[in-house]
């Protein structure tokens, strides 16, 4: 028992930890395979090239992505990752992504308001010149930054991909408000806008944004085909390595870290037993 | 054991020099090298040394993530992923605070457990105990306002609710939450005091600490059988016998904080901390870190509020009254074989608490049917406060009155040796 117990106690600790997160939603909630997922997952660049395609082509005529930098791509492990080009300020691909785009900016010698061309160290440019503006494109509703969304929401890459693919005819028997859709991953309650049997109320929630993903929308430069699920898919795998650029990292430099504590544990272990050999206790 | 005179011997000419001056080695020599240690510890009393290497740690890296965060409303939530971005090993620095912050909790909930279970806080160590108990107090402070200065969505609403905790209190409430608030809502002046107070108040826990030690190393350590040390043959020396131990135990603790930190370090945090905070919408459920969920469930299972504050910070007090409240004249539940029954019942009880704390209270722990009747998160967290102040109140003053101990060893050598001879024989 006694022996026992410290492990009972450490999953005891851990499983309150994770209570936290509980919180139950009735919304549909997909789990495809990651190949980011698990400690020794990582990106398939093909895909976050793709991906950063769909969010340019696409999620960007409404989203910010305010935290992230054109530099960021060309960074180790990310879409434009290339090891001939450690700096990614020198990538070309990266400068040449980053000149595509206007920047607002002053002009030194006047001091008049000027538009230039972007580099690796602007960050990527709002579509919209404020939270005003954006509002008013978007029927009222703001259009949530995307940077670190993928570690913003329960579910992280699943609700992404749930979302995306969760666009739906309302169900005849609910009330839509103006402006709004209907997804059946979207967290929420309909019970009050549901004319029909109470205890078959639909999953999911209203959502501003209409379904922004379609069949072909974007054409992939490597001939992958374009339905709404390979974009969601690629395109999440983008805000996942969007919202934290380093994990790849991480989980590279974790697999030594761990191998040495274990290591360190060993020996202390040895050590332990060693210089209590001829003590009882 | 305060009585045994040094063993150091300075052996050269500079230690001598220093010793006759300031003896700082001799010091540290009769703390941590020739310092007797009952020689039954078991694995749960390495977790002081798992502490002290977690506030080291919390220190180190937050005296880092200080170089590089700003606290300022508009740029607090963006400068924290500067750091995550750009800062050089600024995303490990940042989870190695943000998962050590749970980690140093769990130790600390491990530890306090382990003093309950062998009546560590029992004469001659109640002023070891308090010390302790001020010292969980401050870290559950430094945890709130740590987690405050991410000025994500749940650091905000967070805040908002545990200050609006003290406007409850009468006459002086509203004074208090305008004091803490700096004006007149949690805003910039909030969260410039609350980085400021979270600088200090580590730094006050690691003095504590030192009173902490200090104190243990007067009264000597308690013992998994409760019988204090009476030979030479009960102890062994702190180095290395109880180095090496605690060494192996602070390896292993590494692996797991190791294995939040690399594999899975957003899984104790709340994904709303991941939008930056906005006081124009509030989060469905605003929930704390899971450390506070327990007294988070017992505030909210009153439904006056000042009575739900008075329960909250009185289930933190009555443990600082702990040492009166306990009239058992055996020390360690090792011999209370009634008092394990009630000790793991009172483990349960948190445990259950945390739950309530964590859901919705309205929402049904169990129930018969889609519509008949079962039992409410608030109503179980209900439960859990009266167990909560009946074991305080209740079990550890009354039960020894009626309870059978079994019989304790006159010494730590004697069960010990005789158990070693047995298995010599075997």
């Amino acid at each position: 028992m006694r022996r026992t117990l410290p492990v009972i106690a450490t999953l005891l600790a851990l499983g309150f930890g994770g209570s936290a997160l509980a919180e139950g939603h009735e919304a549909r909630m997909v789990h495809p395979d990651w190949s980011f997922a698990g400690p020794f997952g990582t990106f398939d660049q093909g895909q976050l090239q793709r991906g950063f395609k769909v969010y340019r082509e696409v999620c960007s005529t409404c989203h910010t992505m305010n935290l992230v930098s054109f530099r960021n791509l060309g960074e180790k492990y990310g879409p434009f990752w290339d090891e001939k080009h450690p700096n990614p300020n020198d990538n070309p691909y990266v400068k040449s992504i980053a000149a595509e785009y206007d920047i607002n900016d002053i002009d030194t010698d006047t001091g008049d308001a000027m538009k230039r061309k972007g580099t690796p160290a602007d960050r990527i440019p709002s579509p919209f010149p404020n939270e005003f503006a954006a509002r008013a494109s978007n029927g009222g509703a703001l259009p949530p930054d995307l940077s670190v969304m993928a570690k913003a929401r329960h579910g992280g890459a699943d609700y992404i991909y749930s979302l995306l693919t969760g666009f739906r005819e309302p169900p005849a028997g609910l009330t839509m408000p103006t402006g709004m859709n209907y997804n059946m991953s979207m967290a929420g309650d309909l019970t009050t806008q549901w004319a029909g049997d109470k205890h078959h109320v639909p999953q999911g929630g209203f959502i501003a944004m209409k379904q922004p993903l379609t069949k072909d929308k974007v054409s992939f430069d490597d001939g992958t085909p374009s339905s709404i699920e390979q974009e969601a898919r690629d395109v999440t795998a983008f805000l996942v390595w969007a919202s934290e650029p380093k994990q790849t990292e991480r989980k590279r430099l974790g697999m030594w870290v761990m191998i040495y504590l274990v290591i360190l544990a060993g020996l202390a272990y040895g050590s332990y037993r060693t210089v209590w050999k001829n003590e009882s206790h | 054991m305060s009585a045994h005179t040094s063993s150091y011997e300075p052996k050269t000419g500079v230690t001598r020099w220093l010793d006759s001056r300031l003896p700082i080695l001799r010091l540290a020599h009769d703390s941590f090298v020739d310092y007797p240690t009952p020689r039954n510890l078991n694995y749960w009393w390495t977790f002081g040394a798992i502490l002290s290497f977690m506030l080291g740690m919390q220190i180190v890296t937050g005296i880092v993530l200080a170089m590089h965060y700003v606290p300022n409303t508009t740029l607090a939530f963006a400068s924290v992923e500067h750091i995550m971005r750009d800062v050089n090993y600024g995303w490990l620095v940042r989870y190695l605070h943000a998962n050590g912050a749970s980690m140093f909790f769990i130790a600390v909930y491990i530890h306090m457990l382990r003093g309950l279970y062998y009546g560590s806080y029992k004469a001659p160590r109640e002023v070891l105990w308090i010390l302790g108990c001020v010292i969980y107090l401050l870290m559950m402070a430094t945890g709130f306002l740590g987690y405050a200065l991410v000025w994500g969505q749940m650091s905000f609403h967070g805040a908002v609710v545990i200050t609006n905790l003290f406007g409850a209190l009468p006459l002086v409430g509203e004074s208090i939450r305008t004091w803490l608030w700096g004006g007149f809502s949690v805003d910039n002046a909030t969260l410039n005091r609350f980085f400021s107070l979270h600088y200090l108040l580590p730094f006050m826990i690691a003095g504590v600490v030192i009173l902490h030690i200090w104190a243990l190393h007067v009264t000597g350590q308690n013992n998994p059988i409760g019988v204090e040390p009476k030979s030479k043959a009960d102890t062994v020396n702190f180095t290395p016998y109880a180095t090496v131990k605690d060494g192996f135990g602070v390896a292993l603790f590494a692996v797991m904080f190791g294995f939040f930190v690399f594999y899975m370090p957003n899984a104790l945090g709340h994904p709303d901390n991941y939008i930056p905070a906005n006081p124009l919408v509030t989060p469905k459920h605003i929930v704390p870190e899971w450390y506070y969920l327990p007294f988070y469930a017992i505030l909210r299972a009153v439904p006056n509020k000042l009575m739900g504050v008075l329960a909250m910070f009185g289930s933190i007090g009555v443990l600082f009254v702990l040492p009166w409240l306990d009239t058992s004249k055996v020390r360690s539940m090792r011999f209370r074989p009634q008092a394990q029954i009630f000790f793991v019942l009172f483990l349960l009880n948190a445990l259950l608490l945390g739950f309530c704390g964590a859901n919705p209270p309205d929402e049904f722990l169990f129930r018969v049917g889609a519509e008949g009747p079962g039992l409410t998160w608030v109503w179980a967290s209900r439960i859990g406060l009266a167990y909560w102040f009946g074991y305080f109140l209740l079990v550890m003053p009354f039960l020894p009155l009626f309870e059978k101990t079994r019989p304790v060893p006159d010494t730590i050598s004697s069960p010990v040796l005789s158990g070693a001879a047995t298995a010599e024989k075997a």
